[in-house]
Order: C-alpha cells, then structure tokens, then sequence
C-alpha cells in the first residue's frame, strides 16, 4: 500500500534542502504516538526519586529500565523525541538507507555475481525515505513512552534543569532525587565555515527529512556519517563530492582500513578531496556554492544539498549543572571519574554527554555500569569495557581494543595476524573479497589486544573478536573452536590459525621429522 | 630482446644497468645538471632523479661507461647549481630553508607545477649528493670543490624547522599554505630522511624522532611471513640504495629479531605470493611477473573487461595486499629487488623478457605495463615515458648487487655512521 507524503508546511520548498522536519505520514505520526504521544500528561512527582534519568536516548532508556526493573522509582525526561539520536536521526534511519543503497548497488553490479543488470533502475527515493520511516515506527513501539510507564518509570517531557544538588525541574514539576544520570547526548558540531549557516546545510538531525535526493550534495567530514551517508547518497543517484581536511578518510583507523575505503567510495563514483578545506560556502539561487582549499590551490563548486559531519557536541548547557555543582566544558562534556560519578557525588553521567567514544552500545554499557555504582554500591569501571565499533560503509570497518600504535606507544611489542578477505572462501563466493581481518596480538604470547574487520559485514564479526577481549581468550582457543564453513567470520580462525603455525618453530618441526622417522 | 634467453645473468645485468644509466645522459640539462623526471617532453627536473644521478656517475666510472673526470665535471655542475639558486619564500624559488621544490624547471631551475617543498625528494637528492662528496675524494680542484658544495648544501638544510614544532619531521611545505599538514605514518621510504636528519651538522632533528616516527611501525603476519608491512615495492628498496642494512639493527628491529634488509627480501616474497594468488584476476600476475609500486598507470578510467568492472588508475602509490591494485606491473621494481632476491629477481627479468618483448626498447625496462588494460586496440597498456626514479634505482640496485659500490661507499659517508647511531642502529658493519 502506498500513500501519499505531504511534506509539513514550511518543511522544505522547491530548490531549499534544509528541511526542518519529517513529512507528516502515518509512519511518522505512528513514530510519535510512540515517543512523544501529542496527548500526553507528565505524572505527579514521587515524594523522592531513587533515580533521575535525564535524556531518553540510548543510555537514559537503558539506565530507566534496568533500575525500575530492580525495584528503583524513577523519572526519565526527555526534552524531544524518546529514543535519542540512534532511534530518530542516527543508527536506525541511516542503516535502514544504506540497506536499500547497498540494494541498488548490487543490482548494478549483478554482472559481477553473473546476473544481469535489471533493464531500468529507477530510484524511487520517497520510497526509500518511507520505508525508513516505517522502520522507525516499527522499532519504537520498543521504546514507547506508554511501555516505560507500564514498566514503572515515570515520564517526564519537557526542558529539565538542576536548582539544586537534589533537584531538578520539568516545567512546574519539581523532582527530588537520591542520584541522577544526565544523559543527554551529542548533537552535530556547528562546522566554523564562512556563509554556510546563511547557505543552509543539513546534518544528521534533518538529513533523514529530506524528501527528495540532493542531485549534487557536498559533504563535509570523511568520518564514519561522512562515509557512510556519501556512499548511500551517491547509490541513490546523487553526484556526491565528499571534502575531508585529513589526507585519510577516518583519520583513526588503520591506514589500510581508510585505503580500501577510500578504493570503495571512488569505485562508487563519489568524487573525493582529500586534505582539503571549506572555506567559505554562500547560496546562489537554488544552487550552493563552496569555496575549497587544498595545498594552497583554491577551486569552487557548485552543489544543490550540503551535509555537515565533522564531529559531535556533548549536550551540556541548559541543565543549570552549575547550580548542582556538576563540573563539564562545552568540548568533552560533563567531567566524570572511572565510576562515572561527577563531581557531585549524587550525579553520574553516560553516553555522548561525556563519553569519547560516541555510540549507541557505549551509552547502553555505560548506564549499565551507572545503575550499579549509583544504585547497589557497585564499583564497576568504565576503563574495564571493551568496546567495539563499526563504521557502516560498504565494506564496513570495525575494531575492538588497541590500535598498534596505542600499543607502541605503552611499550606493548605486537605482531599483527592478517586474513585478507581474498582468501575467504566465503568472501570470494560472496563476492565480497575487498578486506581483511587484523588481530594484534602481544609478542610472546596469544593475548589478542585488538583487532580491525574491513568486510562487508565487519560489524558482525567485529562481536566474537570483542567477546574474546573481553574474556580473555586467546589465539591458541579461538584456533581450536570448531566454526562452520563456509563463512566469512571463518577469517577469525584463520588468523589464528596462522598464529598457531608460528609456535611450530624449526625446532618442533625436526623433532616431529624425528619422531615420524621413527 | 630476443637473445636473452642466451645472456649469461651476468651479461643480462650489464646491458639492462647501462641502458637505465642511459636515461641520465639523455635527459640531463648539461649547463645545470637537472634530469627530468620522466622522458616526454616538457617534463621539469625531479630533484630526487637528480639525487640518483649523482649517485649513478659514479657507478659509471666504475664500469668505464663515463671517464671520472667526466663525471666529476657532471657533478660539480650539478652542485654549483644547487648551492647557487634561489632560496626563499617567494613562490618560484628553487628551495627554502636549505630543502628544495620537488619539480624543478630544467632551464631555469625555479619551482615547477606549484609542487611541494618535499622534504623525502630533498632527502634522495642529498644522498646523491653526499655519495658524490664521498666517491671524489681525490685532491683536485674540481673534486675538492665537489666535497666542499656537498658539505655547504647539506649544511643549509634547516632539518629542524621542518618538524614544525613536533617531534617527528613534516613530508613538505608550500608557500601559499605552509606545511602539508600531514606527516609520515607506518614504514616507508623515510628511513634516510630520519638518518640524514639526526645526522645533520648543522640542524639536527632530536634523537627521539627516530623513535616516534617508528612507534608508528607495524609488524604483521601476511601469508604467513612476518615483517615489517609497507604496501608498495619502492619503500622496501629506495633506502637501501644507499644504506646497507644487512646485519645491523634499530630497537625495532632488535625486539623482531631481524634487521630491515631481512625485511625487504620478505616483503618481495608477499610481492611474489600476491601476484601468485592473483586475487584480482589480472593479466599476467604470476610467480614470475610482479612488482606493485608506485608508478605510471593507464590512467584514471573504469571499463568492463570480460564481464568485470574495471577501476584502472594513472600514477598512483600501489600497494600490496591492501592496494591500490589495477594491474599495472612495475618490472624495474621488481629487477631492483635484485640484492634481497637475486634468483626471484632475474626470473622475472627472463620471463618480462621473453613473454613481453615488444615493451623492452634498446635493453631499457619501461616504468610499468598493464597486461589488464587493453585500450586503444593495443593488447596491454605500457607506460609511454621512462621515469628518472625507475631507472635510478635499477641503476643503484644492479650495482649493489654486481659489486656493492653505492653501499660501501656510503658506509665511508660519516654523516651516514652517525644517523644510524643516532637512531639507535648497532651491530653489523657499525660495530
């Protein structure tokens, strides 16, 4: 069934790409019932809360479910939509994009795979946009505001504000609470660019509004959105222009991991300037144009959409944290201990609003690590997680634990086992031969430090290198376990195995000559 | 090239290292010494291309190609002209600071395409410089001029202002924009830009450079070799042309328990395996036919060959096994691997020559060829120009291997003894 999309009034007009909000359709609307009911009356405050969870998003639903389950009373506000940026503007819209660009990717290059390219490709990009929709409507009915109440939670919507070490304010509700987690995340950094405010430019907030697909689009910021939503673009159709000011794409992965995603992106078709600035950007009509800077050599160029995706700003200012005594700056967020305790003992904080790591998985464990330490006495550490990451591009790039050079630099002596995804059975039947799998290994021992995955799907095999850090278990165990074949996470036991072959020192092998000629 | 199949090696290297030497007569400017970095017309000097051709004259005296005095003349043009031209901040000066502009005018030696204050091609220039200053040791005038320009030029290299402020050295400068802001990252062809570096009479960088340029090092497991990884050829060659690595060893090294001419023969055998196992499907990949390097290429194009969607490239930095990969063979790679794999690297030369003939001209290797690429009705693509950096090391490469020439000539280089201590080398032929 399908169903016609009326933009909101006002939302974007012809040649304008900065929509402000999402077409209003029973998906969207679906969306909302969900997590901002329209008909919706915050509760009568508790006398006092065991714990006040500010912000909705990852790591404050986590944290609101998990203590109200253990018995705890609490109150979760949240200013927007609950759900945060993963469920609204983040994880969930932008894979559900790239699934289908991943789509129309394959269908051009079924040639490759010895299918024939469908006759006519057309991008039916409202569709694309609808089905995302559909998808974050249906994905919300987890986080719905009427489950967290019927799960004892209380829910509070509207801008919330410290006026004391144990208080906070709702509007005219005033709630008093034994602890407090401020979760309230990251929103896009502002890029200092000359004219673009006045130009208009779209970030991970509005992006997903876009109802019609930027025939030019300039992106700014080669980081994992950077990457990501270029690729995605530009397999919708868009002639994509992606300007990174480092001379590598995802300045902190591997070199390697940022040359085969760099091979990608071009192999796409989007047109990449590397180590290169935006200086100033002004609006010409409908068109956009953007001054660049490489090396001194300035060029211009025209475009119909520009996305911004340089960074994240922790959201810390209209939480009157100073009346809580709660110490933060406007760069790293609010300031916490190991503990993620702040500088007032009752307070704690998780997720973007003070993490570096910024994402979904690390605001869920963090708030995890909160309710203990807040709640139960616990001493839980944030320094003891291991954390994983995925940057969602095609082929995707995880890692988990130390890069070699955080090893070098701690005076850890590494030897890194390398799987080239071109010799994965599974990946050359697939047709996905383009990456490998890094396991960086302690010299002397089978102790993994980290690992990095470039691979169609590295962000699923990135979870069994993690869960072996995370555990403790080494090259010689993970060289034993018994996997099914063929699968491209076989390149894991592969690795291992390869590191097994290096104890078979010349040594062993003449005592094993020795034994066989026996 | 239908009689190499009956040369002995030793007769096959011969003519292959004098028709690459032959680059440097024909495409040097007499009045100032500069050589072109590639032989199509219009090409500027390429200041490294000059730093292999005074390392080369020497070479040629030794093999009665060229008389010394010959050579000593070449060299002291050469020399006057690097002491004498421009240096400054203006945008077409010949060099700032005691560096020079990567490209160069062959006439007026001024600045060319805008290109970069390139601290690595300074680097190569300044060991040809020095290689001069250490092969003309006689007391003549023109030669005791040769070891006195030498000292005057590397004296004027501001080594450290080109680590603007940080610890490690910067890869370049422009006029127009300042230091590139990026620097050297992983094993490359640095290792003497570091020696030279700590080396310096005059503006040494500090010992810890050294240091945290190779904290960014990585030690890896491919195809079940271990070594230090850098993806394409020419970092696995270009400072050894110079340096001999053999036996002696870095803290690096010592913890590895190897020593990085160890290492480049391991990196040939990843070269060799890559193109066994042909991951691509290219033409012509094999045992025999390898050598992934930075290079000349067809050019920037995407076709469809036999099914398949084909992203082919221009000059690039190919690499192994990661890439860039287009199919483009580099065969004076891959016979400058000579002194790290003397059998693999004569193979491949006698199979280039017998399955390739057509693309050895006058017993000169072109820069690269694509077997993949197959435009314009030609049955492979060949690169149509000769570059300095190709037949310079071939040059450089062969010798060492016949006699080791370049390297024990630089093992009489102190500046070269003292880098290498000051980098924390020992052992070997340093002990």
């Amino acid at each position: 069934m399908t169903e016609t999309i009326v933009p909101p009034a006002g939302a974007m007009q012809d040649g304008d790409w900065s929509p402000k909000a999402a077409p209003d359709d029973r998906f969207h609307r679906a969306l909302l019932d969900n997590v901002r009911p329209p008909a919706w009356r915050n509760p009568t405050p508790a006398t006092r809360y065991n714990l006040v969870v500010i912000g909705a998003g990852p790591g404050g639903l986590t944290a609101a479910r998990e203590a109200a389950a253990l018995g705890a009373k609490v109150a979760l506000v949240e200013r927007d939509l609950i759900g945060g940026d993963r469920l609204n503007v983040g994880c969930v819209p932008s894979k559900a994009l790239i699934r289908t660009a991943r789509l129309y990717a394959e269908m051009r290059g079924a040639e490759d795979l010895g299918g024939q390219v469908p006759g006519d490709i057309g991008i039916g990009f409202p569709a694309v946009m609808a089905r995302m929709r559909r998808i974050q409507a249906r994905l919300s009915g987890a986080a719905s505001a009427r489950r967290l109440s019927d799960a004892g939670v209380d829910v509070y919507f509207g801008e919330a504000g410290f006026t004391g070490s144990d208080t906070v304010t709702v509007g005219n509700a005033v709630l008093r609470f034994k602890k407090a987690l401020v979760a309230t995340g990251a929103r896009p950094l502002t890029p200092p660019i000359p004219g673009l405010a006045e130009a208009g430019y779209l970030t991970n907030e509005n992006v997903f509004n876009l109802t019609e697909c930027p025939p030019r689009l300039l992106v700014i910021g080669g980081g994992p959105l950077g990457c990501e939503l270029a690729q995605a673009f530009c397999r919708f159709g868009s002639h994509v222009i992606i300007v990174q000011d480092d001379p590598m794409f995802l300045p902190k992965e591997e070199r390697d991991a940022a040359q085969i995603l760099s091979d990608a992106l071009a192999q796409d078709g989007v047109e990449i300037h590397l180590n290169t600035t935006v200086v100033a950007a002004r609006g010409e009509g409908t068109r956009k144009i953007v001054d660049l800077l490489c090396d001194g050599d300035k060029c211009s160029v025209s475009v119909d959409a520009i996305l911004a995706g340089i960074g994240r700003a922790p959201n810390v200012e209209s939480l009157n944290l100073e009346a809580a005594g709660v110490r933060y700056d406007t760069e790293a967020g609010i300031h916490v201990d190991d503990f993620l305790r702040t500088s007032n003992r009752r307070i704690y904080a998780a997720g973007d609003v003070c993490l570096k790591h910024k994402f979904t998985h690390a605001a869920e464990a963090s708030a995890r690590i909160v309710v203990r330490n807040a709640l139960f006495l616990g001493r839980k550490r944030l320094s003891a997680l291991t954390i994983p990451w995925c940057t969602y591009t095609d082929p995707e790039i995880a890692h988990v634990g130390l890069y070699v050079r955080e090893a070098r630099e701690r005076a850890i002596p590494v030897t890194t086992f390398t799987i080239l995804m071109h010799d994965v059975d599974r990946a050359v039947t697939d047709g996905e031969e383009d990456g490998f799998v890094k396991i960086h290994v302690r010299d002397g021992s089978d102790e993994i430090l980290g690992a990095t995955v470039v691979a169609r799907h590295a962000g699923e095999m990135i979870n069994g290198l993690s869960l072996a850090i995370g555990v403790g278990i080494g090259l010689r165990a993970l060289a034993r376990v018994i996997q099914a074949y063929p699968t491209q996470a076989g390149a894991i036991k592969m690795a291992a195995e390869a590191y097994s072959r290096t104890r078979l020192t010349p040594r062993l092998k003449s005592l094993s000559r020795r034994w066989l000629a026996w | 090239m239908t009689d190499a199949a009956s040369q002995s090696d030793e007769a096959l290297l011969d003519r292959f290292q004098r028709a690459a030497f032959g680059y440097f007569l024909d495409h040097v400017n007499p009045e100032n010494g500069l050589v072109a970095d590639a032989s199509r017309a219009g090409a500027p000097a390429s200041i490294a291309v000059v730093g292999f051709a005074l390392s080369c004259y020497p070479v040629a005296v030794e093999r009665r190609w060229m008389t010394r005095s010959d050579a000593a003349a070449r060299t002291l043009v050469t020399l006057r002209f690097f002491c004498g031209s421009p240096q400054g901040d203006e945008p077409d000066a010949t060099g700032y600071k005691g560096f020079y502009y990567h490209f160069i005018d062959m006439t007026t030696g001024r600045r060319a395409w805008q290109s970069e204050l390139s601290l690595i091609d300074t680097t190569l220039l300044l060991a040809g410089v020095l290689t001069a200053s250490v092969y003309f040791d006689e007391d003549t005038a023109s030669e005791s001029e040769i070891r006195a320009r030498a000292d005057a030029i590397y004296r004027r290299m501001d080594w450290q202002w080109a680590r603007d402020g940080g610890t490690t050295e910067r890869q370049g400068w422009k006029p127009e924009s300042g230091f590139l802001h990026y620097g050297w990252e992983g094993y490359s062809e640095a290792i003497i830009l570091y020696v030279l570096g700590l080396a310096s009479p005059s503006f040494p960088v500090p010992d810890d450079s050294f240091g945290a340029w190779t904290a960014t090092y990585q030690w890896e497991n491919i195809y079940d070799r271990e070594f230090l990884y850098a993806g394409p050829l020419f970092i696995h060659l270009f400072s050894h042309a110079w340096i001999d690595f053999a036996g002696i060893r870095d803290r690096f090294m010592r913890e590895k328990d190897s020593d990085y001419f160890e290492n480049s023969c391991r990196a040939i055998q990843v070269q060799r395996e890559y193109a066994y196992r042909n991951p691509h499907g290219f033409d012509g990949y094999g045992g025999d036919c390898w050598g992934i390097t930075a290079n000349d290429g067809p050019g920037f194009e995407t076709l469809t060959i036999e099914g398949r969607e084909r992203r082919f490239l221009g000059y690039a930095a190919r690499g192994v096994p990661y890439g860039p990969d287009d199919g483009t063979i580099d065969p004076c790679a891959a016979l400058a691997s000579l002194p790290f794999a003397p059998e693999l690297a004569l193979s491949a030369l006698r199979h280039f020559c017998a399955r390739y003939p057509e693309m050895i001209r006058e017993s000169r290797l072109p820069s690269s060829f694509n077997p993949t690429f197959r435009g314009g009705g030609s049955p492979r693509w060949m690169s149509p120009d000769y570059f300095g950096l190709d037949q310079g090391i071939l040059v450089l490469m062969i010798e060492n291997h016949r006699s080791g020439l370049i390297w024990s000539l630089m093992r009489r280089c102190p500046y070269i003894g003292a880098g290498l201590r000051r980098a924390g080398f020992t052992g070997g032929w340093l002990s």
